[in-house]
Parts: C-alpha cells; sequence; structure tokens
C-alpha cells in the first residue's frame, strides 16, 4: 500500500490505528489560486527500490503508486507464478481518473511546442490499465488482465470483479486493487468546481470530518492498494499467509443525480443487501462496517440512512467508521486500500477510528461511529462500501479466514 | 562546450538508463543497449532537443547506433 500516511501497508496500518491524519498542504504546484490549497497526498515516495528509474519515467505517477502497491501485495502473498500456473493468475486494478499529471503535461507541452514533442511513452504511461498490464508483464501473469473505472468505486469493484472471476473458474489468483494520483492543477481545479472538497485551509488535519456537524466536504486523497485474492483450497494447499476470506460482493446503481446520492441511501442499501446476500449473512452477524464515510454533508448522511435501513435494530450494535477521516479520499484507491483495512481489522479484531468527529450530526446518531480511538472489539465479518459519481456502489464482506 | 560525441553518449545514456562507458559509438540501440521501438522514438526526440533540430522520421529511423547519430548530428548541424 501506498498512500497518505505512509509508502508501506505497516506504516498505514499503524498510522490509521494510532488516529494521525496525512493531510497538509500542497507544496507540488502553485495552488494559491485554489479555493481548496491541501490534500492527503503521498510523502517520500521512490519508486526506485522497486523498479529502475528508466521504467518509473515512463509511468505516470498514479502507476508508480499501483505498481509498488502491487510488487509489496505479490511479495507479502509468496505468490510465485510458475509457466503452468501463468493461466490461471490475472490482475484486475483500476483507477478512477488515470493518468492526469500526464495527460496535462502533455497537452501544454503541445500548446507550446506542438505535437512533435508529445512522448510516445504518454499513452502506455496514462492509461488506466496499466498497472495490471505492468504488473502482468513483470510477474508473467497470463490469465485475465482488468481494469475497473467507476468513480470511488473503482477499487471496490476491482476486487468484487476479482472475486467474481474466481468465482467463475477464469482464473485461481487475482491481484486486484487500484491506484490514483490527481493531485494536479486539472483534478485539484475540477474538484474545488464541483465543490466537493473541504476548504478547510487554516486546518487540513480537521478538515475530513465524516459524519461532525461541521463536515464541509472531502479531502482530496492518493495513493494505491493491491490485494492478492486467491481460490482458498490453493491458497491453502500452498500454506499461503491467509488473511482473510473474501465472501459477499454487491452493487447497484443510484439512478439518482450525477454527484449527490438521494437523501434516503437506497442505492448504498442495496448494495450492502446483495453483499449480505451474497455472502449469506443475516444483518446480525456483521459487527464493523468500514463506511464509504467521505465527509460530505448529503453522503455521509445518506450511508447512515442505509445502514439503519439494511441493519434495523441491529444497527446499534455495528461499529461505523472512515478511515477517510485519515487518509482522506484516496477516489479509486480508496475502496482498495479500506478493504484491506477492513482485512486488519479482523486480523486484529479492532475497529479503526473516526477522528475528527467532535460533534456527530444529529442525523448520523445511533450507530457506533467509533469516535477518536480505535476500539478493540470481536469481529466475525465486516463490511466495506464505496460510492461513486454517477451513483454506482460497490460493497464487499471479509470474514475471518 | 563538450563535443558532439559526448553531448550525444550523454543522452543515450540517460534516456536508455544505461552507463556512460557501455554507450560505444557501435552500439545499437536495440541490440546492445536494452531499447525497443518506443524508446528510440524517445531518444530521437531527446536528440531534437538537445541539438535545436528536427529530425525527420524518415531520417530518424536510419539512426540505429550510437555512431550514426554522432554522424548525423554532425553532418545536419555542420
Amino acid at each position: 500500500m501506498v498512500g497518505p500516511l505512509g509508502n508501506t501497508l505497516d506504516e498505514n496500518w499503524s498510522g490509521v490505528l494510532a488516529g494521525k491524519s496525512g493531510a497538509a498542504p500542497i507544496e507540488s504546484f502553485d495552488v494559491s489560486a485554489f479555493s481548496t490549497r491541501f490534500a492527503a497526498t503521498v510523502k517520500n515516495f521512490d519508486p526506485t527500490p522497486y523498479m529502475p528509474e528508466k521504467e518509473a519515467r515512463k509511468m505516470d505517477v498514479f502507476l508508480q503508486y499501483g505498481m509498488v502497491a502491487g510488487i509489496q501485495a505479490v511479495e507479502d502473498s509468496g505468490l510465485e507464478v510458475s509457466e503452468t500456473d501463468a493461466p490461471r493468475v490475472g490482475a484486475c486494478i483500476g483507477s478512477g481518473m488515470g493518468g492526469i499529471a500526464a495527460i496535462e503535461n502533455n497537452a501544454m507541452l503541445i500548446a507550446e511546442k506542438g505535437p512533435r514533442r508529445v512522448s510516445p511513452f504518454f499513452v502506455p504511461g496514462a492509461i488506466i490499465n496499466m498497472v495490471a498490464g505492468n504488473l502482468s508483464i513483470k510477474y508473467g501473469m497470463k490469465g485475465p488482465n482488468l481494469s475497473t473505472t467507476t468513480a470511488c468505486t473503482t477499487g471496490t469493484h476491482a476486487i468484487g470483479l476479482g472475486l467474481r472471476t474466481i468465482q467463475y473458474g477464469d482464473a485461481d489468483v487475482m491481484v486486484c486493487g487500484g491506484a490514483e494520483m490527481v493531485t494536479t492543477p486539472v483534478g485539484l481545479g475540477g474538484f474545488c468546481a464541483a465543490r466537493a472538497l473541504s476548504t478547510r485551509n487554516d486546518d487540513p488535519q480537521a478538515a475530513s470530518r465524516p459524519w461532525d456537524r461541521d463536515r464541509d466536504g472531502f479531502v482530496l486523497g492518493e495513493g494505491a492498494g493491491v490485494l492478492v485474492l486467491e481460490e482458498y483450497e490453493r491458497a491453502v494447499a500452498r500454506g499461503a499467509k491467509i488473511y482473510a476470506e473474501l465472501t459477499g460482493f454487491g452493487m447497484s446503481g443510484d439512478a439518482f443525480h450525477m454527484t449527490s446520492p438521494p437523501e434516503n441511501g437506497a442505492g448504498a442499501a442495496l448494495s450492502m443487501q446483495n453483499a449480505l446476500r451474497d455472502a449469506e449473512l443475516n444483518a446480525g452477524d456483521v459487527q464493523y462496517i468500514n463506511a464509504h464515510g467521505t465527509s460530505t454533508p448529503l453522503g455521509d448522511k445518506a450511508e447512515i440512512a442505509a445502514v439503519h435501513s439494511v441493519f434495523g435494530s441491529a444497527a446499534d450494535k455495528i461499529a461505523v467508521s472512515s478511515t477517510k477521516s485519515m487518509t482522506g479520499h484516496l477516489l479509486g484507491a480508496a475502496g482498495a486500500i479500506e478493504a484491506i483495512f477492513s482485512v486488519l481489522a479482523l486480523r486484529d479484531q479492532v475497529a479503526p477510528p473516526t477522528i475528527n468527529l467532535d460533534n456527530p450530526d444529529e442525523a448520523c446518531k445511533g450507530v457506533n461511529l467509533v469516535p477518536m480511538e480505535a476500539q478493540a472489539m470481536s469481529i466475525d465479518a465486516v463490511l466495506s462500501n464505496s460510492f461513486g459519481f454517477g451513483g454506482t456502489n460497490g460493497s464487499l464482506i471479509f470474514r475471518r479466514a | 562546450m563538450s563535443s558532439i560525441e559526448e553531448r550525444v553518449k550523454k543522452i543515450v545514456a540517460e534516456q536508455l538508463g544505461v552507463k556512460e562507458e557501455d554507450v560505444k559509438p557501435e552500439a545499437s540501440f536495440v541490440e546492445d543497449l536494452g531499447a525497443d521501438s518506443l524508446d528510440t522514438v524517445e531518444l530521437v526526440m531527446a536528440l531534437e532537443e538537445e541539438f535545436e533540430t528536427e529530425i525527420p522520421d524518415e531520417e530518424a529511423e536510419k539512426i540505429t547506433t550510437v555512431q550514426l547519430a554522432i554522424d548525423y548530428i554532425k553532418e545536419n548541424l555542420g
């Protein structure tokens, strides 16, 4: 994992458990004219321990994040791709927006110097499916090679699609996740213009405050999360380190508005219901929800309404937290890093906190939002939600292996 | 000011991620220095930038070794 709290899984997870915020003023370009001037950026990132500098130069930063996270995940899994296995090992790694920085830079180059100056590596260095593509080349993975692009649900859908690919029998192993880096003038400008971002410029670390009454938009994050899904018997047979079992995947569409959910969170509810049904679980079987919880006024309320409608009387026993209070919103990578946090919540039997929750919104009460500090608890099943622009929803359920 | 030879070698080393001492005059970009077709396109672009010239595509295709690049620059910048 590469994220706002560190460039390894351990740094991000320990940061999340400690309630650290990854938000900071943006220093990579002049932000003085932007309404939001901070983000949860990746710090001190160096791809060269993972790939030669010459390779890194051909990749937009989101691809570098994705490759580093992917290499970390494959190495942690102990997966070895033999010639016989190769056709059964695939990848599904998405991105919400892809190589925005490369697109911007080459557009400016054309304006200044003409089309002859566009790099031949611009296209393969910017398109969304190239994390999956480059990883497959590195490890010789000849199975299905896929990518998802469903805005902020990208990472969740990539993992769900990986699950289905294995369940359907098209592969035995799928390396899944998402990568994102849109902290650029066009990326930031676009989200500023959509009034989606917090403008708490005087206190970036307090800006991502899901369910707090003073929340005013999300904090742009960046990074990548990748995990390895493997058919259960195969994983057991090779003695793999099994973190958790992915048992449910649900999807839905809001059919409502480009960027806003319906107030009752009906689409979110349908997604969670579908995941529960897929996992063959009842509402009372889930102990922790890693919420989408972006810190937007409407979205946070709708998600809690959806939790009440799906879990009914069981809702008051469930812990619901938003790790975005610390990592910001990684867009197409959000679902991926949050799925990983969900898995680690199971492993360590702890619900990570929602920081900055000083005054919970009246409309978001009635569930344990894990305010300020992580809570040790007994967890058998975790549900992870993602909802994206376009009204695209996805939910994953993991259980203790 | 370094010589044309030195400047070409430096660019080749940078672009292809190889050591400058491996950039011998007879070295072929593809066969000896590990370049693929996209690398060679970018290498020509880097040469154009460095020497503030434009190398037509049909000429660029013929530049396959370090020496051929040096020769082309010398002939066309003279």
